[in-house]
């Protein structure tokens, strides 16, 4: 990961502290980072404008949200922004930037610390209801809840996205991409027609995704015909996903964002780690936003690219 | 609304005989847009075009289709008539129902399907069309030759004569190639060198050849008519303009360890060296690997004994950027690597050697002066085995598949040459067919086999074994049906060629496609072979497939006269099926810049008014002189701002529609 003209938190101040001081000596004119939600687990991404608006400033476990993608806008405007970037989020940063997308001389990026993030609905799955508090003790969480206290493993409530932090080593995310891949095509076909068929078209995974900064998206431009084309039938939404996951083939950063915002639980990240997977296999070991100036290997050639055949190496079509 | 013809080609039999025309008629009458369906025996005749020409008056039609052979045969035809009847010529689509449909099918059902399938592509494209116009680029009047053989020596020499600048880039310190290392050559045994030299002389001494040699060529951009190249002058560490060819450095150079590359490592060479006394130019080079001075910064006797103070240790690789309008591919062949066959001995035994070998072993400037000697011992050799189509024809996977076709003519001058020159030597030659298609070859063969009683064996060696300082030779007699032991004193393999490794970063570098064997292939095998289907790039020599020096010379000559053909043009069309970008839609994210092989697309800063608004933006801008319509940059555009003009993404999604419906 490429530091340079980065912000690093060296004297390990808290976070809310580091933002404090990089308004009060005007580093930035804006601060972005996480505000305080109506309950202590649905945080929501901020800007933050003066000292005193950084009252509602928080850094806690419930700050998965990627802020990359709001750059897009920020950076346009007047004045320096500061951003707050988890380990995870400095990727989409990177990638960001790469594509012209944010400015970067209109951006402080603030290196940040994050632990992984929490999940509150695994919380509840696990039968723990009423929560009022959470607090961290070692790899246990002590939660405070209104039917008295109970306790449970920090790694069971992580965010999907964190339990394959690219910070943290061990662990294959290409784990459940493989299961599928050994599926046969029908088995493949079902579990994809199920899976998307909960798809309410709410877009938010588009919104989301830091790779979604069109200046017009091809769903919301008559023009192209694409939208239509993701509206044909009863399994339309896979066809939307499909052509999602290729627009982003190649740039997605794997941030998770997709899977962590959808509301029926989707695994939308396992599209694009299958396309991420085979493009490492493809043509080599490639993390989008890795840094800020490379060629991706769909916009890159090289004479010992893989030809075509690699389809039949590969078995063709099981 | 467009007005809609269809026209729909018999093309004889050859389509009518497996789709049902009349069926495809009807059909295309309830497409959307079609008001006009007809049909005709040849639709390419005078008579077919002047239905189309008719029709299109008649019906006031705004675009027709075609429905007949590829494009890539008549597009040009149906354009023309077209043109002719008032249409804009991009108003034609071809549905190919000839080598996409008739040819490939046999049911006579599916294929009328499959014809009436692509005829509504078309229409569905073609409703989406609108007229183009194309635009006009210079051509530079200077030619590169790339490869400096005898292929690209006939080709330059024949451009130069019809008074264009050519320059020939040969990464070797000499031009003359793979010819200048022959002895004799066949059919008529004139000494190679006696005849390739006085090209050489004269491909060096006219006013319009300038030689690169010792050069490479590094990049190519721009297209047809205005390529821009750069070529990588490497480091000779002796000054080309002073140096007088004296020769006196390599003959005191200390070092001598490095093998003779000339008379393929069959002796050794100084670190400064000149590959062969009639080499083009006559300039030594330093191989800076060998080199005493350059490895431990001792020496420099060259530079002492030199009287003319040439030698240059500082000299650095020079780059020098050049435009050309037209590009000749002469980049040759080399003998495989016979790592694949160690049955043969090649790597136990000096004694089993190349026909390229023997070559530089007969020949009187080479390694033993031309006489024939086993290189182990410099004996006298008695038996000789020559086999042929090692690695050649080969099914198995360790060589080419292909016939390399030089190989049972050169094998049959070799046999008859010893045979000549030292009767007492027997020669045994294995062979699976002599192949001797050519003016005067089989009588050649046949002198050989009958006259000079070479022993001709139909069948294949499985094993030579050195043994004893003998190699015996174990294969079979296919005729005789026995399995043969020869006990040979030296064994000639008749190694399969291969395009030089060079094919395959060019043909990236000029886009130009090469086959699975990596040679360059033609625009059209019979009708357009010495073009490369990129426009601008020529085939000439081995480097489009095997072949002899005759037809190497023909096909050299034959390049040259399209090349000559092109750089008299003072102006060409343009395609004007360029892409270009949507602003309002373009994130400005440089995808497309990355994937444009021609550099045709450059980034702006602009400024654009929304809502009361005014905001600075990035956004992709296509130089239409420069982009050749590949349609890269469509593809990798996230929002869908690159367009391709004639083949919009609303035109190809029309036609996937149509297939799908």
């Amino acid at each position: 990961m490429q530091n340079a003209d980065r912000e690093i938190n060296k004297e390990k101040i808290s976070v809310a502290e580091m933002a404090k001081q990089i308004l009060e000596q005007g580093r930035a004119d804006r601060l972005m980072g996480w505000k305080r939600g109506e309950f202590f687990y649905d945080n929501s991404p901020a800007v933050f404008e003066n000292l005193s608006e950084l009252d509602d400033f928080v850094y806690d476990l419930f700050c998965g949200s990627n802020l990359s993608k709001f750059l897009v806008k920020e950076s346009r405007k007047d004045g320096k922004i500061a951003v707050l970037l988890k380990p995870c989020d400095r990727y989409s940063f990177n990638q960001l930037v790469k594509e012209h997308r944010i400015i970067k001389d209109n951006v402080l990026p603030v290196e940040i610390d994050c632990d992984g993030m929490l999940d509150i609905d695994k919380i509840r799955a696990l039968g723990i209801k009423g929560i009022k508090k959470i607090t961290v003790d070692g790899d246990q969480l002590q939660i405070d809840t209104v039917y008295g206290p109970k306790t449970c493993a920090r790694e069971d409530v992580l965010l999907m996205k964190c339990l394959t932090c690219k910070d943290r080593v061990g662990g294959d995310r290409f784990e459940l991409v493989k299961e599928i891949e050994a599926m046969s095509s029908v088995e493949r076909y079902e579990f994809w027609r199920s899976e998307l068929s909960k798809c309410i078209r709410c877009n938010a995974c588009r919104n989301v995704c830091p790779a979604c900064t069109c200046e017009k998206c091809v769903f919301d431009n008559d023009k192209s015909g694409i939208a239509n084309k993701a509206n044909t039938d009863s399994f339309e939404e896979s066809l939307y996903h499909m052509i999602r996951a290729f627009h982003v083939a190649g740039r997605c950063t794997d941030c998770g964002e997709c899977t962590r915002v959808c509301p029926q639980n989707i695994p939308l990240h396992l599209i694009n780690r299958k396309i991420i997977k085979d493009l490492n296999e493809f043509y080599g070991e490639y993390q989008a936003g890795e840094d800020d100036f490379s060629k991706g290997p769909l916009t890159r050639f090289d004479l010992d690219d893989v030809e075509p055949d690699i389809v039949m190496e590969r078995g063709g079509n099981k | 609304m467009q007005r809609i013809g269809v026209f729909v080609c018999w093309c004889g039999t050859n389509i009518a005989a497996t789709v049902d025309i009349d069926t495809v008629v009807e059909a295309m009458k309830y497409e959307p847009g079609v008001v006009h369906a007809s049909d005709y025996q040849y639709m390419c005749s005078e008579a077919g075009q002047s239905k189309i020409k008719q029709a299109i008056k008649e019906h006031n039609l705004t675009g027709i289709v075609v429905c007949a052979c590829s494009p890539r045969m008549h597009e040009t035809t149906f354009r023309k008539a077209a043109k002719a009847a008032g249409l804009n010529q991009y108003m034609v689509e071809i549905a190919n129902i000839r080598e996409h449909c008739a040819w490939i099918h046999k049911d006579r059902k599916e294929a009328t399907e499959k014809a009436v399938v692509l005829a509504r592509t078309a229409v569905a494209k073609l409703n989406l069309n609108t007229p183009l116009t194309p635009g006009e680029s210079s051509v530079v009047k200077r030619a590169l030759v790339i490869g400096g053989g005898i292929a690209g020596i006939q080709s330059a020499l024949d451009i130069a004569e019809a008074g264009y600048e050519v320059d020939i880039v040969e990464k070797q310190p000499t031009i003359g190639g793979k010819m200048a290392q022959l002895d004799k050559t066949f059919p008529t045994l004139d000494c190679a060198a006696c005849i390739l030299t006085p090209k050489m002389v004269d491909a060096a001494s006219h006013e319009n050849i300038n030689l690169y040699t010792y050069s490479e060529v590094d990049s190519v951009g721009g297209f047809v008519g205005n390529f821009n190249v750069k070529i990588r002058k490497k480091a000779r560490s002796v000054k080309a303009d002073i140096c007088s060819g004296c020769g006196i450095c390599t003959e005191k150079c200390p070092s001598r360890k490095a093998e003779n590359e000339f008379n393929l490592g069959l002796n050794k060479r100084g670190a400064i060296y000149i590959p062969f006394a009639q080499a083009i130019p006559n300039v030594p080079v330093i191989d800076r690997d060998q080199c005493i001075k350059f490895k431990t910064g001792k020496c420099g006797l060259c530079a002492k004994v030199c009287p003319a103070d040439a030698i240059d240790f500082s000299q650095q690789d020079e780059i020098v950027e050049k435009q050309y309008g037209a590009v000749v591919l002469a980049t040759g062949f080399n003998p495989i690597k016979l790592d694949n066959f160690d049955e043969f001995g090649y790597s136990q035994s000096k004694d089993v050697i190349t026909s390229l070998e023997l070559e530089r072993i007969m020949n009187a400037a080479g390694p033993t002066g031309g006489k024939l000697l086993r290189p182990s011992d410099n004996g006298h050799p008695h038996t000789m085995v020559f086999v042929q189509c090692v690695g050649s024809r080969d099914t198995t996977g360790c060589g080419k598949t292909y016939c390399s076709k030089i190989c049972c003519m050169y094998t049959a001058k070799h046999a008859m040459l010893i045979r000549e020159k030292y009767p007492d030597v027997d020669v045994h030659v294995f062979y699976i067919d002599v192949r001797t298609p050519g003016k005067n070859f089989d009588e050649f063969y046949r002198r050989a086999a009958e006259d000079y009683g070479v022993n001709y064996i139909k069948g294949m060696v499985g094993k030579v074994a050195p043994t004893n300082g003998k190699l015996l030779v174990q294969g079979s007699d296919l005729i005789a049906d026995r399995q043969l032991v020869i006990e040979a004193d030296m064994v000639v393999l008749a190694t399969a060629i291969e395009p030089d490794q060079t094919a395959k970063s060019l043909a990236t570098m000029l886009t130009a496609s090469i086959d699975t064997n990596n040679f360059f292939t033609e625009a059209h095998p019979k009708l357009r072979p010495v073009e490369s289907p990129t426009a601008g790039v020529f085939l000439s020599g081995v480097c489009q497939g095997p072949k002899d020096i005759p037809e190497t010379v023909a096909q050299a000559s034959a390049a040259a006269v399209k090349v000559i053909g092109l750089l008299s043009k003072d102006k060409l069309m343009c395609n004007p099926c360029v892409a270009n970008s949507n602003e309002l839609l373009c994130n400005g994210c440089s995808n497309c810049q990355h994937v444009c092989p021609y550099g045709a697309i450059d980034y702006v800063e602009k400024e654009f008014r929304a809502g009361g608004k005014t905001s600075l933006r990035r956004v992709a801008q296509v130089n239409e002189a420069i982009c050749q319509g590949c349609g890269a940059c469509t593809v990798v555009c996230p929002s869908g701002a690159m367009d391709l003009k004639g083949f919009t993404n609303q035109q190809i999604m029309a036609e996937v529609d149509a297939i799908c419906r």
